[in-house]
Formats: C-alpha cells, structure tokens, sequence
C-alpha cells in the first residue's frame, strides 16, 4: 500500500488523523505533547489568559435539517472555546467561495453566520474572503478562528481527568451525523433527525458556576465521536473510562438508522454535545444544572474513570464487556 | 424501540446464558459453534456476548463477510475498471478500503478515480442516467441477500434503456461453504448459527443436509444480542441431546419458503457458477454470474481492461481465519502491520470483518 498518499480517513477525526498529526503536523509545527492537545490553546499574555482556537467546515450538504455550514461554523469555534472553560469573545471568518454559487445561498449562510454569533454572545470582527475557480473546491468552504477569556484559576483540559471522576453527556449522542448522512444520502426515514448544532458556551459557564474546579474536562464529541473523544481523554490522562452502553441516551431515530446501516452511534458525530469530567462530590450539582438548561434536557451520567492507562471501555446494554477504540478510517455503511 | 429493545434486553439475554450455563454444567468437553454471518461477529462482539458464555461454548467466525471472502482477483479488476477515464465505480462503503495486489479503491479515489459510495445498487442506476457520457460499474458483491436487489439494478437499468450501467459480479451462495468446512476433518464444529439475511431469501431448507449428513445443528438467528444468545442456547440443547436439526430462532422474518420475489430475480437475472473464496479456494456451484440474456451488463464482458497479476500478501492469515482455523489474534500481522488505518488482508477492512471486530471490541 502506498503510504505516502492523504486518504480521506485522515480527515475523519478518527486514529488515522491522530496518526497524521502526531507523525508530520504536530512535529513539524510545534512539538506540543499529547497532554497539551485540546479543543483550543490557553495562552497567558499581560497576566491574561487567552483560549486560542481555529477551524474549517467543509460539510456535505452545507445546508442540512438544524443547521448549515454557517451556523455550524460559529458554534463550532465557540464550543471549542468553551470546551477550555473560555469565554469566547471574537471570531474570524474565512470563506472560500467556488466560482458559480449562489449569492442568494451564501446570503443565507452569511446570516446564519450572524444569528449563531449573536446568539452566543460573539463578535466576528476579522474575515477574508477568496473564490477559487469552478471545481476547485465544492460550492463553500469556511474556516473560523476564535479567542475568548479564561476567567478562572483552574486548569480545564483533556489531561485531568482523575481516577473517581464522572462522565457526563448533556444529551442524545449522533443525531448531528445521522442527520447531515440522511440529507447527503437522500435517505426516506420519514422521521425527522435534527442537527444538534448549538453554541455551548452558556451551557458551560452554567456547568463551571454549579461545579468550580470539580470540573476537570470538557469535550465537545464531535468527528469520530463519543468514542473517540473519550479515547483521547483517557491517552492524555492515562486513565481508564468504563462507560455503561443502558445509560447512553439515544434518539430512537438514531438508533433505528445506525441499526440498519450498521453504524455505531458511538462514532457519530455531535455538534452540540459535551462530555464533562467532573469529580464525584460535585457531579450531582452539575447534572442537575445541565439538566435545567435547554441544551441539557437529556442529560445522563453515562461512565466513571479509573486508575490505568489509556482505556475506554464498555459494560454494554446486555451485560457483556468490550473494548472501545478510535474510529478507524471512515465509518461505512455495511454490505448486507 | 419496536423490535429492537426487547432484544436488547439485560434480563432476557442474561437468562438465556443461564440456561446455557444450566445445560452445559458437568460438561468438560467444550462445543464449537460457527457463526457463519459477519454481521453476527460484530454482534457478539460489540455486546461482548463471549463474556456471557460459560467456557465449554467457543463461539468461532467463518466465511460469512461478503468483503472478507472476495479474492485480490476481484479487487484488481475493479481497481483497473476504477483507472479507466470515462468509468465511474460504485460500490458499498465496505470495500473501498479492502486492498487489493498492489493498491485499494480508496487510494484510487486519491489519486483522481470517481468512485461513489452508494447505499443500494439503484442509486448506482441513478448515477448511469444522470451520467450518459460515462460507464458506470457497480460492484456486486454479497451473498443472497445483496443479489436480489442488485439483480433488481440490472433490470431497472434494462427498463430505463441504460446502455452505460455495469455489474462486475462476484455473489456467492451461501450454504455450500458451509459444507466444505463441515467436512474439513481439522475443523470440528458442533453447531451452525445460520445466518438471518441469507436465510430471509432463501428460506431453512438449504442447511437440512448440514444436519442430516453432517450431524451438525443449524440455528437460523436473528442479529439481536438475545436472538444469538437464544440461537446458542438452542444449538446448546441440540448438542446435549445428540441432536441435530435445523431450526429457526428469528421466525419473526424467515418463513419456510423464503422470500419467493427476491429468488425469482436471482433465477432471472444470474445463473450459477464456480466461485472463488478467498483462503477456502473454488467452490463449484457456489457464486452468481450475469446470466448470458443480461450479458450486455455484465463488466467482466464488456468492459475489457488489463489487470495486474494477483498477488496475496505473505504473512497474511485471513484465508485460516474465515475457515475458523485460526483466531485474529493468531495471526502475527494482527494489531502491528495489519490494523483497521492500514489493513493488510480484508478481515481487518471490513465492518463485518473478524479481524476488525477483534481489534475494534476485544483488544
């Protein structure tokens, strides 16, 4: 196999991206440990601390039911922001524009832009725009950077969850994937399966006044899924998570759709989810604040962590136990 | 959910692996049970069934990955249909991945192939008309539950007067596999689970000389973790009984006489032929080629094109794997040089794939 070819598995999110930016990106650009890698960068200048972040859609379809690639630009930027217990403050828009499309559509996707920012609180005050000729790139590509203000003394990241620890979800895991899959694939399911796409920040500075530093992690599970995002929290702790396959909430459209395409809902992605590591004695108080929000309605406690490193894995629905791993390449849909 | 949660069920599926523990104590003699259906391994291995069974069960994996058991061969001819300038390939997800002697469709895709991935073969009879400057070929892969419909293709493409949609075909049948390795005097197996979609088409007679000249039970079972745990329990009792008869766990879907529709397409579009299984080598009689009226759609036909000399790749263990001789983890490429990113043989590619069950669950 030629090995020196860029695969769309790269791209998934999954343990192909890890391997390409932990064998060329990481090491070429900056060296930064596996501990350091989160949602967006905490930089300190002038006795501030700062959460750095970029990011670029390139969603098939760019409009889909929930959403569209505008407002799921913002909210992305946002939630990664967020996930560093930020508040997110200003936002960049890139836009790459192929020639041939439609000004009425990229009106929509420009006030879609400006609904998700003023809904989250966000200005976008820097942007640039290119239209590369027709088939160089399909229809509109967007990239959001974003920096946003660290307003507490603890440390939020990937890297400290803690043995005792709970893991929270704060709703339906999939349905953003399934969702984009159904309008792309022109899939009949005669029912309705939103995009979750939301910006997350209130969510989280609602989850940090209930929890303070009990707050350990958060993570939005978004390409490669809950599973993946898990995976990476325990690498970077060197914990072991075990989650209980009964408590995952699901949408029933969901999981009807992964049933017969042979999909696990566990590596679809989300894009108005966190996970939330928090310690024992406060994950009470913070389920119960996520569950008082409107982003939070569904919300479970679905895994505990533990001494040992770098496992995730699963007493499932029927009793059984089993291993949970990066997504690998794309998720296909199986033959039969 | 209808239909799914209660087969989904902890106390169902926990009192099943009591009965089965009930039936085997005493036993030293363990029992060996085939799940011949790719999707079956995925299903004991996503819900951890294994964990459940008391150790005198061995649950192994056999031919029943309709990627797994598609021979290099194939890949190749698709992989040189795919450089072609004017052919579009769709295919099922599953095998863009699966390499074939020396590249993979996906590396194909980026190096500037079109392949589409499409799920049901008439969205690749949609992509033929919306294209009529390009051929494009499908790829028919599967046992008797993909043939109806990519049968169904073939005709919807006669209807429409498509005359730039292909089927490079490579079905197989399933139960006469199951034949040679129950003859296999290395392999001794106690029990069949049957598998469900194969079964749906063709109706339980086509196991009934499995039983009666093999001795060996046949459960036909549903993919919930309580109809396999149900289907074990059922070849368990057989097996005590000294049993063996072919029976049917998932009657909620398979009637005895199959689904008459889906093998009338099968009987009008293919004819029967020998087929090559990867690692178990030609079994007469057991694929599906294009029958000859429906010639003018068949790739293999009409697109001639020159394919790269098949090679297997050394090390590779996939062929004693899909015989159940062998066990992922036997196999010395597993987990180092053959993983789901950078797979070395099919097993590990796709989603029913043993191998890439056992990495992506077990480990």
């Amino acid at each position: 196999m030629n090995k020196d070819l860029i695969l769309l598995g790269h791209g998934s999110g999954g343990k192909l991206s890890h391997q390409l930016l932990d064998d060329l990106i990481i090491p070429t650009l900056s060296g930064i440990p596996l501990a350091g890698q989160n949602d967006a960068a905490v930089v300190e200048h002038g006795g501030q601390r700062l959460a750095f972040t970029t990011d670029s859609y390139v969603v098939d379809p760019i409009f889909f039911p929930g959403g569209n690639i505008g407002s799921l630009a913002v909210n992305g930027t946002v939630n990664d922001l967020a996930m560093m217990g930020a508040r997110p403050l200003f936002i960049s828009a890139g836009l790459i524009v192929e020639e041939g499309f439609s000004r009425t559509e990229l009106a929509g996707i420009l006030a879609s832009m400006r609904g998700a920012a003023d809904a989250a609180g966000v200005r976008i005050v820097t942007g640039d725009t290119k239209v590369v000729p027709r088939g160089k790139a399909d229809r509109i590509f967007i990239n959001t950077s974003g920096i946003g203000a660290v307003e507490h003394d603890f440390a939020i990241n990937g890297a400290n969850a803690r043995a005792g620890d709970v893991v929270i979800i704060n709703g339906t895991i999939g349905d953003h994937g399934i969702a984009v899959m159904a309008e792309r694939e022109g899939l009949d399911l005669r029912t309705a399966i939103r995009s979750d796409c939301a910006a997350l920040n209130d969510l989280v500075a609602e989850i940090i006044a209930a929890g303070g530093d009990a707050v350990h992690v958060l993570r939005d599970p978004t390409r490669g899924g809950v599973a993946t995002t898990l995976k990476e929290i325990a690498l970077q702790s060197d914990k072991t998570i075990t989650l209980r396959e009964e408590t995952l909430p699901l949408n029933g459209a969901v999981k009807g759709v992964c049933s017969i395409l042979g999909l696990d809902p566990l590596y679809v992605a989300n894009e108005g989810k966190l996970l939330a590591v928090v310690a024992p004695e406060a994950a009470e108080r913070v389920l119960t604040r996520i569950k008082g929000h409107r982003l939070g309605r569904d919300a479970a406690i679905i895994g505990h962590v533990a001494e040992g490193g770098g496992r995730v894995q699963m007493e499932t629905a029927v009793g059984g136990m089993r291993a949970v791993e990066m997504l690998a390449g794309e998720q296909l849909p199986r033959i039969c | 959910m209808k239909y799914q949660d209660e087969f989904r069920d902890r106390h169902v599926v926990l009192g099943l692996a009591a009965r089965i523990r009930e039936h085997v104590a005493g036993r030293t003699e363990p029992m060996t049970f085939m799940e011949v259906c790719g999707t079956h391994t995925m299903s004991i291995y996503q819900y951890g069934l294994r964990t459940l069974l008391p150790p005198q069960v061995r649950l192994i994996s056999g031919p029943g990955c309709p990627v797994c058991v598609t021979p290099n061969e194939y890949l190749d001819r698709a992989v040189a249909l795919c450089r072609l300038p004017d052919v579009i390939v769709a295919t099922f997800g599953d095998m863009v991945r699966v390499p074939g002697s020396t590249s993979s469709l996906q590396e194909e895709r980026a190096r500037g192939a079109d392949i589409r991935i499409v799920y049901s073969p008439l969205d690749a009879v949609a992509i033929a008309a919306r294209n009529p400057e390009k051929r494009v070929v499908f790829l028919g892969v599967g046992f008797e539950t993909t043939a109806p419909a990519i049968g169904g293709s073939i005709l919807a493409a006669k209807k429409q007067g498509l005359a730039n949609y292909f089927v490079l075909a490579a079905h197989k049948t399933m139960p006469k596999p199951m034949g040679v390795l129950s003859a296999d005097p290395e392999l001794k197996i106690d029990g069949y689970i049957c598998p469900a979609h194969v079964s749906t088409i063709t109706g339980p007679e086509i196991y009934r000389f499995l039983a009666e000249e093999f001795h060996i039970p046949c459960v036909i079972t549903g993919f919930e973790p309580a109809d396999v745990m149900q289907g074990v329990e059922m070849l368990v009792r057989q097996v005590v009984a000294g049993e063996s008869r072919v029976e049917t766990q998932y009657s909620r879907v398979v009637r005895p006489e199959g689904n008459r529709k889906a093998q009338e397409v099968i009987r009008e579009v293919f004819t029967p032929c020998d087929a090559p299984w990867r690692g178990i080598g030609v079994i007469p009689g057991s694929g599906l080629r294009i029958a000859d009226a429906y010639a003018v759609f068949d790739a293999e036909k009409a697109i001639p094109v020159a394919v790269e000399e098949t090679r297997e790749h050394a090390g590779c263990l996939c062929g004693e794997i899909l015989k159940g001789k062998a066990a992922p983890t036997d196999c010395p490429l597993f987990g180092g040089a053959c993983t789901p990113e950078s797979p070395v043989g099919a097993c590990m590619v796709s989603s029913e794939g043993t191998c890439a069950a056992a990495y992506k669950y077990g480990q």
